[in-house]
């Protein structure tokens, strides 16, 4: 794990905004070859994967979540892979948890208790997730509160509307003032990608909220028709690696929605790997916000000790 | 490369791995190809007339250049081998073409289903033949020929129909290279057999084993024996086949060197040529580009398949307000890529195809470095055995330097800046080829501005290496002339059916008349006695809108019909050619910016300016070629109709946008071939020549003419008709004399872009010959077929064919 100095935001620098650039095509012919240009494949491949496991921000966030549901998932996140599976992997199991578990405000209390001596922090949905269309004073204040109930991240989401508008200075000062009111927790921003129309508008909406402080930039918040994608990934990891050039910082990708089998981290992991470096294969700096994914990864790895294919009711429910 | 025993696996590799998740050997089985090449122990001989034979060449073995491993060993075809072959292609080609559409449909259809079937075969095949990644061969070059040989078996079912007035050439003769062995083959088979033509195909020496394979597949298929006969071998083997006077055709793709040899060799044969040659394509990234995508573009663009492509990006041209931005980022993504075994899956680059590939780029990069330029490759480590280059950048190079000039076929990037499109353009376009070029901005307005300008027979904008069988491929220049895939690709297999008694006698003339026939003989006072007191008329060469008097300062005598001296012809020699050729330069890029519609009426209006002396012109003929009256007057008739005909073409011979399997549009452009000369014949003395002027013209070519030697005079008559018409000065050019005087100078000369000749004697052999120089497409009407009196729908069609040549730009789209 390689520690990293967070990102303290830099001015609104709307040239650079005005400047993106981004080819749909292009970016969808990378994504359609990065997946076949490599092929992690045998133990390689168990190591992503326990390696993916650990970047996974366990996640619910429905209508009908409670204390009950939240312990189990809290339970799957501090062992998420059945123990006899890691034996014969031959990794031991303190080095495999979840990277976090993200809840509604309400259920953080109840998280942050689950996790407590864990070393697993809990991260809030916040900003009147997903459609952040609430008061700005309330989504602040909303953030503090979550803060204040113990959460160590804050996953904010973003008018989309000032996107779509061209709002850029809005935006910016909206961001700011989440990650103001974060303090010491690390916010990742969500940019809702599937609702700002062009890849264009994602690249320009991430290389604003990185300039405001983004901890980390976030697809989606699940809950848009079209969540991560890989062509989506590729213009963030390279508007990350723009900023890194730039300022040296390095901002956090965090992959929300959509993702559902092994195969799914396999590519987002390949992706950061080729377009953003060994620094990002790190939960510290790549994320999954995922719920059925680990599911799936037990699966596989269950299938790699034994050679048989495995099925989803031999590993404990998150 | 075999898998190792399942389930056996060390516990703390999964550990390793997930504390450094790098990559590993990710092997694709060579199990069935091994089986099929029977552990190397294979001795193949050639396949013919549908069955396999031994021969008596000598035998050779095939490597994997990544392990050095030998694979299989065959025999080069003999000169034996090569006379069976045609053989049994001439043998078989009645019944392919009597079968019919349909059914030549159903076997192209079969054969790209049965390939479907064993792709992972063909595809690991190629690869440890050639060296190239199994994921290229996988993903790119196996699914093209298959998506080729489907997209024939439609131009099969269609051809009766669509292709009407037209049959096959004949027995054809394929020679393909070894740097996508597979698709070659199917980029030649699969239009020739669709046409109705039957094959001998010579696959490289460094690469027969798909090509063999390809054979045993067709075999069992049940395709008819005769119509595929491949014969395996090297240069002399291809020689033989290209000679072999029983060929109708030869396509070959390779390099420019052998292309023009096959040039020189064919000249004279009436053998139908398609070239498809090397290149030193132009990236050009704008400053208006998405940078990161153009490094991919890049890294598609030179890096695939170890840059031994003949349509390589390999110059890459960057504006200068994003050229460190952009060198910095191809560096980056430089020190990712993997070089290894080809049957890994997790590299980028697999091994050159030979050690004496290899030898030749690193000699380019030598030379390179003494001329000055900068050699960048990455710090990551190749494999130790095998023949591995890393991709390389070069940078600081001199125009001069041959990395910058001459295709290296090798992993080589050469950059260079520019200021402006408009110097992006001309750099694009310093080169002798031809084949391609990749365009990055997002601007479309740009885009579509510098697309058109670059001389090119594909454009990719804002992607690169794209292919589809729809879409026709070829070059430009000295990247070879015929075009593959598409409709376009078709004509190359097809000629107008020859009309019953085709060769069309010589018409008019008696045993005196003409400039030349009279002894050839210098104008020069002569004893036919004292002439008529009327006023002396002189007769110029139109050179540059200009008329001149021949350089040399000789005329010829012209005897009219009656044995009379009627009057003299400029004798233009060698330098009146090169003040026409440099005029026509000149006259060029306005008139092929012309609207058609503008083109069109210039057309019409000789058209009108020709009527209103129609009888005058009659006249003239008649006295040239003692023609009747009613004749004579039907060939100025028809000078003017092939005018309407031509004018009325000149806005209406539409491009089109070709079907191609992703979300892009491909358009298919007709731009004009350039600087035509034309022999005129002498058959139709008005009518063949105003014919095709006016077909170049229309399409925007600019034109030096070479009127009819034995009567010059209604065609220099015509001068002033072209003057009184608005003809821009040096769009046409008119020069008279011996041709065997001026063609071969014209033939030769590098600024001419193609030649017709309607007169099909020994001087036309040597003209395409000559044309080598610089691989201009010379077209002699052999078969003699054009009746310029009354000019046929399919002749039309295929002036217009001529007269143009295609462009593919690949645009893509999405937000």
């Amino acid at each position: 794990m390689t520690s990293t100095q967070r990102n303290l935001g830099i001015p609104l620098d709307l040239d650079a905004v005005h400047g993106v650039r981004v080819n749909r095509f292009a970016a969808d012919h990378r994504a359609a070859t990065l997946t076949t240009r490599r092929s992690v494949k045998r133990d390689r491949q168990a190591g992503w994967l326990l390696r993916a496991v650990t970047m996974i921000d366990l996640t619910t966030l429905a209508g009908d979540d409670t204390i009950g549901r939240v312990r189990r998932l809290c339970g799957k996140a501090r062992r998420p892979i059945r123990r006899d599976i890691l034996a014969r992997l031959g990794v031991p199991a303190a080095e495999i948890r979840a990277a976090a578990v993200c809840v509604y405000h309400a259920l953080v209390p109840t998280a942050r208790e689950a996790l407590r001596g864990s070393g697993i922090p809990v991260a809030a949905v916040s900003t009147g997730f997903p459609a952040g269309l609430s008061p700005f004073a309330t989504r602040v204040a909303e953030i503090r509160e979550s803060v204040d109930a113990g959460a160590e991240e804050v996953d904010v989401v973003i008018t989309r509307g000032s996107v779509l508008g061209g709002g850029w200075e809005r935006l910016y000062d909206e961001v700011a003032g989440f990650r103001e009111a974060c303090g010491d927790a690390h916010v990742k921003v969500i940019l809702a990608t599937g609702e700002l129309g062009t890849l264009a508008n994602v690249k320009r909406a991430a290389t604003v909220a990185m300039m405001a402080g983004a901890d980390f930039v976030k697809t989606s918040t699940g809950k848009e028709p079209v969540n991560a994608t890989l062509p989506v990934g590729i213009v963030l990891a390279r508007a990350i690696r723009e900023f890194h050039r730039a300022t040296g910082i390095r901002v956090g990708l965090k992959a929300a929605g959509g993702l559902k089998t092994a195969r799914d981290a396999l590519a987002w992991l390949t992706l950061v790997k080729e377009e953003l470096g060994d620094a990002w294969m790190d939960p510290q700096l790549f994320r999954i916000g995922a719920s059925s994914l680990l599911a799936d990864i037990e699966r596989q790895l269950e299938h790699h000790v034994t050679g048989r294919y495995s099925a989803f009711h031999r590993h404990p429910l998150g | 490369m075999t898998r190792q025993g399942a389930r056996t696996r060390s516990r703390t590799g999964v550990h390793e791995a997930f504390r450094h998740p790098g990559y590993g050997p990710a092997p694709e089985s060579d199990r069935v190809a091994t089986e099929w090449l029977e552990a190397g122990e294979r001795v193949f001989g050639q396949y013919i007339g549908g069955s396999w034979t031994e021969g008596a060449g000598d035998i050779h073995p095939t490597h994997c250049p990544a392990d050095g491993r030998l694979l299989a060993r065959f025999r080069h075809g003999t000169a034996e081998d090569v006379h069976r072959a045609v053989g049994a292609a001439a043998d078989a080609l009645q019944s392919w073409q009597e079968i019919g559409g349909h059914a030549r449909a159903r076997h192209l259809y079969r054969l790209a289903r049965q390939i479907q079937k064993r792709s992972r075969l063909f595809a690991v095949v190629e690869s440890l033949d050639n060296g190239k990644p199994v994921r290229e061969s996988r993903d790119l070059d196996i699914p093209l020929v298959i998506r080729h040989f489907y997209h024939h078996a439609g131009w099969a079912q269609l051809a009766p129909s669509e292709f009407a007035g037209y049959e096959p050439v004949g027995v054809t003769g394929q020679i393909i290279p070894w740097n996508f062995p597979l698709l070659m083959l199917a980029w030649k088979v699969a239009p020739a057999m669709a046409a109705g033509c039957t094959v001998v195909l010579k696959p490289a020496e460094y690469t027969p084993l798909s090509a063999l394979l390809f054979a045993e597949v067709a075999h069992e298929a049940g395709l008819p024996a005769g119509v595929l006969n491949v014969v395996a071998g090297g240069g002399e083997t291809g020689a033989q086949l290209v000679r072999h006077p029983g060929v109708r055709k030869i396509a070959f793709t390779g390099s420019t060197e052998v292309g023009r040899e096959i040039r020189r060799v064919t000249a004279g044969t009436g053998k139908h040529l398609s070239l498809e040659l090397g290149g030193k394509s132009p990236f050009v990234v704008f400053e208006s580009a998405d940078l990161d995508a153009a490094v991919e573009g890049v890294v598609d663009g030179v890096w695939f398949n170890q840059g031994q492509v003949c349509c390589a990006g390999s110059r890459l041209l960057v504006q200068e307000s994003v050229e460190k931005e952009m060198l910095d980022r191809l560096r980056a993504r430089m020190e990712t890529i993997r070089v290894g075994h080809p049957l890994d899956k997790s590299i980028d680059m697999g091994a050159m195809v030979d050690r004496v590939q290899m030898d030749r780029v690193q000699g380019y990069l030598e030379a390179g470095r003494a001329d000055g330029a900068e050699v960048w490759q990455p710090s990551r480590p190749l494999p130790e055995d095998g023949l591995f280059l890393p991709p390389t950048l070069c940078t600081g190079a001199p125009p001069s330097s041959t990395i910058v000039t001459e295709e290296i076929f090798g992993p080589v990037l050469v950059s260079q800046s520019f200021r402006t499109p408009a110097e992006a353009v001309t750099l694009a376009n310093d080169t002798r080829y031809g084949l391609a070029a990749s365009v990055w901005t997002e601007d479309i307005s740009l885009a579509l501005d510098v697309a058109p300008g670059i001389k090119a027979g594909t454009v990719w904008v804002n992607c690169t290496n794209m292919f589809d069988a729809a879409s026709g491929f070829g070059g430009y220049r000295e990247s070879g002339f015929g075009r593959e895939g598409g409709r376009e690709g078709m004509w190359e297999y097809l000629k107008p059916v020859a009309a019953a008694g085709s060769k069309l006698g010589a018409r008019g003339g008696t045993a005196a008349a003409g400039a030349v026939a009279a002894g050839g003989k210098e104008a020069a006072p002569s004893d036919a006695g004292p002439r008529s007191a009327a006023i002396d008329r002189t007769r110029k060469l139109w050179i540059g809108g200009k008329q001149a008097r021949p350089d040399g300062g000789y005329s010829l005598a012209v005897i009219d019909a009656a044995g009379a001296h009627w009057a003299e012809a400029p004798r233009g020699n060698r330098k009146d050619v090169r003040n026409a050729v440099e005029a026509a330069a000149k006259a060029r890029k306005a008139w092929a910016e012309r609207s058609g519609h503008a083109r069109a009426q210039i057309l019409y209006y000789v058209a009108e300016n020709l009527t209103a002396r129609r009888e005058e012109f009659a006249d003239e003929l008649r006295r040239a070629t003692g023609a009747d009256q009613a004749a004579a007057l039907a060939e100025v008739d028809a000078a003017v109709q092939a005018l309407f005909t031509f004018g009325a073409w000149a806005d209406k011979y539409d491009g089109s946008v070709h079907s191609t399997p992703f979300r892009n549009v491909t358009f298919a452009m007709n731009e004009p071939v350039g600087t035509v000369g034309i022999r005129c014949g002498e058959r139709t003395p008005l009518a063949g020549v105003m014919g095709p002027v006016g077909a170049a013209l229309s399409q925007g070519n600019v034109v030096v003419a070479v009127v009819p030697e034995r009567f010059p005079l209604p065609a220099l008559d015509l001068v002033q008709v072209m003057e009184t018409s608005d003809v821009p000065p040096g769009t046409v050019n008119v020069l008279s004399g011996i041709h065997g005087e001026v063609v071969p100078t014209l033939a030769a000369h590098d600024d001419v872009d193609q030649l017709w000749d309607f007169v099909a004697d020994d001087l036309s052999g040597d003209s395409e010959r000559l044309a080598a120089g610089n691989l201009k497409r010379a077209w002699v009407d052999r078969e003699g077929t054009i009746d310029w009196l009354t000019l046929s729908k399919r002749h039309t069609g295929m002036l217009l064919r001529k007269g143009t040549r295609v462009k593919n730009i690949w645009v893509p789209y999405g937000v």
